[in-house]
């Protein structure tokens, strides 16, 4: 059965979205992630065309994190403080990402920007997953426990200036940093329309040594008013972002994403954490052959000023 | 002698007199002393407005018309030609031009073209060149490939124009917004025609031109034109609108939608 996109402007089909979602979501509930990252590549590889992958993409994301952010509402595991200082750099950087968003429109370049951060980011995240992962597997098979991490390690990030205390995570730390990293994810969800934990997640845990019970709730929180901020601005802009495609990724999404938990129960962290990376990696792969294949053609289409 | 000059000037007034007064009465006259009137063709749309839904996958267009004063011996012998073309709205179009760059291809050259009709379904009676020649497509710039192209930027070397324009050209036929029937065209009786033209099923929306051109032995002879509307009807179209002038609430809208659906799947599908 086809459904006709009125965005992107061409017909799918509807259980093939579904199905797409369904995936994402199993996998997202799986490893806990938001699956913003999967859901983008996966539409450029349908032919959606990259600029609305991506704004739909964090319209998504809203959706698969907000059941985890209520979640995490109830039992009181979001920092609030630090959330909103994240979420302020992320609404600068989000609207820096459209401003350069657009501007690489006009140039024709931003399927090839996409493609590249893409390549790069997955790349580089799903290595060292894959090698975290696959180191602990060998030395838990060896029998040797995995060292500890030490906490109260201090690093350059602690001895900037402007430092404000944040008594949830009970971080006394400078605003500097979380400002930026904020800016950071909101400047690739605008881009690459994913809500950013992969990256949010290592970076509070190991540079701003945020504890990791507040760390999910808190990242939840800031990608979801993040994610609602890129999609107001893409389709005030760029009138990017198709409801009736996103609708679609949401039901299979949320749907997946109740099964995937399930599943996730029964496998354990480093395999979940191994397969997660040779998925990453996979996709990274795929997006990256794309760019050295010569296309079908070498001329494109745009209409001027659009796309 | 004075005669002679007097009866001169006398006809010379006469023929004057006759030349002042035959524009009235060479009309009606015409017809039956003259070579008969000139061949003239007509089209006609049985309406000027089509909506097409959503789901449109393509269609086929019909469009009759007619041969006045067609000399009935000539058409028997199938000496006329018609070419009937549809024509979408006119739009800037850029053109890009990957090349490899450390191995990725990526948009290096552009050029843009100021006035790219978006589609142009052309028919014909005959193959291109049985019916006139090049030069008279090109002064007629009749047919995808003589469509005139102008560049926004004139300053490029003639060839890159060229090239660009070929492959726009190009480009558009392979996505079907350009195409061309040949043996489209067919006559009903000695004067009465059918066109069937083909519409893309991503054919643009606005107001198009539907043009035909009569030929006689490779002569251009005449040239008429209709216009016909072509509307996009249904949900899908009505979101796509609000998109585009509401982007704000549109936008809110896709949150709030997000927000709701995320929330009512978390109860639906309960984890705990």
């Amino acid at each position: 059965m086809s459904i006709y996109l009125p965005i992107a402007e061409m017909s799918v089909n509807l259980f093939v979205l579904l199905a797409m979602g369904a995936a994402v979501g199993f996998l997202s509930g799986m490893f806990g992630v938001g699956g913003g990252f999967l859901i983008t590549p996966l539409l450029i590889f349908y032919n959606i065309p990259p600029s609305i992958a991506v704004a739909t993409g964090a319209n998504q994301v809203i959706a698969s994190s907000i059941s985890g952010a209520i979640a995490h509402f109830k039992r009181g595991t979001i920092d609030f403080k630090l959330g909103g200082m994240l979420l302020l750099g992320g609404v600068f950087g989000s609207t820096l990402g459209a401003f350069v968003f657009a501007l690489l429109r006009s140039l024709g370049q931003l399927d090839l920007f996409i493609s590249v951060l893409y390549v790069g980011f997955l790349g580089i995240v799903g290595g060292l997953m894959l090698v975290e992962s696959l180191n602990t597997i060998r030395r838990s098979r060896g029998g040797a426990p995995a060292p500890l991490k030490r906490s109260g390690q201090h690093n350059w990030i602690h001895r900037l200036p402007l430092k404000m205390r944040f008594r949830a995570s009970k971080l006394f730390v400078s605003v500097i940093p979380v400002l930026g990293l904020g800016a950071a994810i909101g400047f690739l969800a605008a881009i690459m329309g994913v809500g950013g934990g992969f990256i949010m997640v290592p970076a509070l845990i190991y540079l701003l040594k945020v504890p990791t019970n507040v760390v999910i709730g808190t990242s939840l929180f800031q990608i979801i008013f993040v994610t609602a901020y890129t999609t107001i601005v893409h389709s005030t802009a760029n009138q990017t972002v198709d409801v009736v495609l996103a609708f679609l990724l949401m039901i299979g999404g949320v749907a997946g994403a109740q099964y995937g938990a399930k599943a996730g129960q029964r496998l354990r962290g480093e395999q979940l954490r191994a397969l997660l990376a040779a998925l990453v990696l996979a996709v990274a792969l795929r997006l990256g052959f794309d760019l050295f294949v010569r296309p079908e053609s070498v001329y494109s289409l745009a209409p001027l000023g659009l796309e | 002698m004075l005669r002679a000059a007097l009866c001169a000037l006398a006809i010379l007034a006469a023929t004057a007199a006759h030349a002042q007064q035959e524009p009235a009465s060479a009309e009606p006259l015409a017809p039956l002393q003259q070579s008969p009137l000139p061949e003239q063709i007509q089209i006609g749309l049985s309406t000027d407005r089509i909506s097409i839904t959503s789901d449109f996958s393509g269609a086929d267009l019909t469009i009759f018309g007619a041969i006045e004063n067609a000399d009935l011996l000539l058409a028997r012998q199938g000496r006329y030609d018609v070419v009937v073309v549809l024509e979408g709205p006119t739009r800037p179009i850029v053109v890009r031009r990957k090349d490899r760059v450390l191995g990725m291809w990526i948009n290096t050259a552009s050029e843009t073209f100021v006035n790219v009709p978006t589609s142009y379904a052309v028919s014909t009676t005959r193959v291109y060149q049985d019916i006139t020649g090049p030069d008279s497509y090109r002064q007629l710039s009749l047919g995808p490939a003589n469509i005139y192209l102008t560049p926004l930027a004139a300053d490029q070397p003639a060839t890159t124009i060229e090239e660009f324009r070929a492959a726009l050209r190009e480009r558009k036929l392979a996505s079907g917004l350009y195409n061309e029937r040949i043996g489209g065209v067919q006559f009903l009786s000695q004067n009465l025609f059918r066109a069937t033209l083909r519409l893309a099923p991503n054919v643009p929306v606005g107001s198009h031109r539907a043009r035909a051109f009569l030929f006689r032995n490779g002569v251009f002879l005449d040239e008429s034109s209709a216009t016909l509307g072509i509307y996009k009807a249904g949900f899908e179209e009505s979101i796509h609108a609000v998109a585009h002038d509401y982007g704000f609430l549109y936008g809110l809208f896709a949150v709030a939608l997000a927000v709701v659906t995320g929330w009512a799947g978390s109860i639906v599908f309960r984890r705990d």
